[in-house]
């Protein structure tokens, strides 16, 4: 599929001598949201922070809008606008909200961020309630939504997304399954998501890939996969959120 | 704490007895403790025979002290604490609007500063000055300026350097050498020496880059050590231990000097009596506007999108790269920025006291300055002037507490008890206040109002 926005060629990903990932293949379109589901352990995480140069991929190829980024330094690969909404949100918790904000915006001097905050607060108005806050004072949802708030400051051109529902209550999950629609619908935003909120994710999404054991097993529609019986079986039974 | 035990007032029997049981127990415990410590000394006779000296009545004064100590605690200091707790408690929280002085810190502080050294040359006459400005003020504002400097390092980039004193020893050592050899002047050597503690400081900082906590301040901390052992073997160039005097002192930019053998001698010029007072006086100055500068730099660097990547940076650095932030150019800016005011302060201390050695830039040195930012409130300007100017000051005050020897008899001499004063002020202040003096962070980001936060916002549990 060439032209598409991220392209992952067969990337092998090793912590140590262990592999973590075995020769993923993902691709994603611009406009798309594409989820990636899988049990604890499959890698998902692993491919997220691979994308992002680190670790880094030992063979295959990450290529973004053109660009070969398999072998750049991560802040390279933040400045072609790939944003992150990383594993346990990270962000800066001695922070006040707004300074938050304002370091993701860093990438172009500023030059947007009072518009762009303004949009990251009409998406999240809890935030701006809270805009003088410091980061690791809010609750985990707020923290999530601030995590997603920051990436969106970069304007990105692809929105990493991993596990944005983890440790959420089901109605703030719902907040911010619906806000990466809204974000998707409106601007056309490219989202790359991992969950293991299967249900959740593969409803919101154009597409999915299921990961096993550091391989992509499945890779479909959201409506196939969550109809597929495979999947039902193994993520969604008895973990209906 | 008088104030406090003044206000006890409800103070029954039986807290007294209760009091007085505890001071007993306390001073029993305090003399199995010191009986061997205190009251019996070891010592060589003349006939070289290792001898048992009793010293009875020290032992007894240091027991006494403790029981006193008890007995307050229990009877007065404790019923205080609780009072006030549960008043705290009941009192509704308001917010209060800063007073005067509380806005104005920064700017009442340096004109009290400007005019130390005349207030004291009108109160203690010019001698009498001498101390007061020399060993008071420049020395406290010399730890004050290194201080800020490490803050820039270990309070905003959140990199544990242990071997800062290094940075002061390049910038001390470049001026003491290019002075006497060359003979240049002070005035280009400042920033020479700044820049060649800066260029350390990136040299310092290249190996370093990976590591982080424990593992960065142990390199650091041996990167300082190497600085000093070179010093001491290097003798074709240092002179090693015996270190290097006759170092040429400030000029006033060619208009005056300061040497009395000079025609253009400051008292010649001014037709004054002729005094050491005046050296002293303009090196407070030279030395204040250091601190200000390195304080001005400090607070527009953190407006700066350098200032906020290095608070970032010692937040987290893995979503700092996320952000695009390049993390190995801004922990180098860190390191060479605090080393330029190390080399800034070092050139100045060599230029002050005309001598340099190894000595003076001892572990010691760094782990006062480190304690100093530490007990300030990484990252607080003020906190840290405070932390500065009791530490620094404190053990100077020590040397002047002459009645002390009327109770602990005429051996006995404060100053070697600097250190152990100085652990228990940090036990003390580390229970107290956790975060340092100043904990509250003054955020740089507002959309549209300006709101301190304070400290009790901080305290979460980063997960």
């Amino acid at each position: 599929m060439a032209g598409s926005l991220l392209q992952v060629e067969g990337v092998e990903t090793y912590y140590g001598n262990i592999r973590a990932l075995n020769g993923v293949s993902v691709s994603v379109e611009e406009g798309e949201i594409v989820a990636l589901i899988g049990a604890n352990g499959a890698g998902k995480s692993t491919l997220m922070m691979t994308i992002c140069g680190s670790p880094r991929a030992r063979t295959g190829r990450i290529v973004f809008a053109g660009t070969d980024i398999t072998r750049l330094p991560t802040h390279e690969i933040a400045r072609l606008r790939i944003a992150q909404s990383p594993e346990g949100r990270r962000i800066f918790p001695r922070m006040t909200v707004m300074e938050n904000l304002q370091m993701g915006a860093s990438l172009d001097k500023l030059k947007y961020y009072a518009e762009d905050a303004e949009k990251v607060f009409s998406l999240f108005p809890r935030l701006k309630e809270r805009i003088n806050q410091r980061g690791g004072t809010l609750s985990g949802g707020e923290q999530q939504m601030l995590s997603i708030g920051r990436a969106l400051m970069a304007r990105p051109k692809l929105l990493l997304l991993d596990e944005p529902s983890l440790g959420l209550a089901p109605l703030i999950v719902r907040q911010i399954f619906d806000a990466i629609r809204e974000l998707n619908r409106t601007e056309r935003l490219t989202v790359f998501l991992v969950e293991q909120n299967a249900f959740g994710a593969l409803k919101l999404a154009n597409r999915g890939y299921v990961m096993v054991n550091g391989r992509v097993t499945m890779d479909g529609t959201g409506r196939e996969l969550l109809a597929s019986p495979e999947v039902r079986a193994a993520y969604l039974e008895g973990g209906r959120h | 704490m008088a104030a406090i035990t003044s206000t006890a007032a409800p103070a029954g029997d039986n807290l007294l007895a209760r009091a007085l049981r505890e001071a007993f127990y306390a001073g029993l415990i305090a003399l199995g403790l010191f009986f061997l410590l205190v009251g019996i000394k070891t010592d060589l006779n003349i006939r070289n025979q290792l001898i048992l000296v009793p010293r009875w009545g020290l032992l007894a004064t240091v027991v006494a002290l403790v029981a006193a100590g008890r007995f307050v605690t229990v009877a007065f200091i404790h019923p205080a604490v609780e009072r006030r707790k549960a008043a705290a408690a009941t009192a509704p929280v308001v917010q209060r609007e800063p007073g005067f002085v509380r806005r104005n810190l920064a700017a009442i502080a340096i004109v009290l500063l400007a005019v130390f050294p005349p207030a004291v040359m009108y109160v203690s006459g010019l001698q009498g000055s001498l101390k007061w400005i020399d060993n008071f003020g420049i020395q406290i504002l010399i730890y004050v300026m290194l201080a800020w400097g490490l803050n820039i390092v270990v309070g905003l980039a959140g990199l544990l350097d242990l071997g800062y004193v290094a940075f002061y020893a390049v910038g001390a050592y470049s001026y003491a050498l290019l002075g006497t050899h060359f003979g240049l002047s002070f005035w280009i050597l400042l920033p020479a020496a700044g820049i060649m503690a800066a260029f350390w400081g990136i040299i310092l900082g290249f190996p370093v880059l990976r590591l982080r906590g424990d593992y960065l301040a142990i390199v650091t901390l041996a990167f300082g050590e190497i600085i000093r052992l070179v010093l001491i073997n290097w003798r074709e160039v240092t002179r090693g231990s015996a270190g290097i005097s006759g170092i040429p002192k400030v000029d006033f930019f060619g208009w005056f000097t300061f040497n009395v053998s000079d025609p253009n001698y400051i008292a010649k010029v001014f037709d004054l009596p002729v005094s050491g007072v005046y050296y002293k006086v303009f090196l407070y100055y030279l030395i204040l506007l250091l601190c200000l500068l390195t304080a001005y730099v400090t607070i527009r660097l953190r407006r700066m999108p350098v200032g906020r990547a290095w608070e970032a940076l010692r937040e987290d650095e893995i979503a700092c790269r996320s952000l695009g932030i390049n993390t190995t150019t801004t922990k180098l800016t860190a390191f060479a920025i605090g080393a330029m005011f190390a080399g800034f302060a070092g050139s100045f201390f060599a230029a002050r006291q005309g001598f340099v050695s190894p000595e003076s830039f001892i572990f010691l040195e760094s782990a006062i300055i480190l304690a100093i930012v530490v007990l300030g409130g990484m990252g607080s300007l003020i906190g840290i002037a405070i932390a500065a100017a009791l530490m620094i000051g404190g053990t100077e005050i020590l040397r002047e507490l002459t009645f002390l020897k009327q109770v602990f008899g005429p051996d006995f001499t404060p100053e070697l008890y600097r250190m152990l004063l100085f652990g228990m002020a940090m036990v003390i202040v580390m229970i107290w206040k956790p975060r340092g003096f100043v904990g509250s962070r003054e955020p740089t980001a507002f959309l549209h109002e300006r709101k301190a936060i304070s400290a009790s916002f901080t305290k979460e549990g980063h997960g």
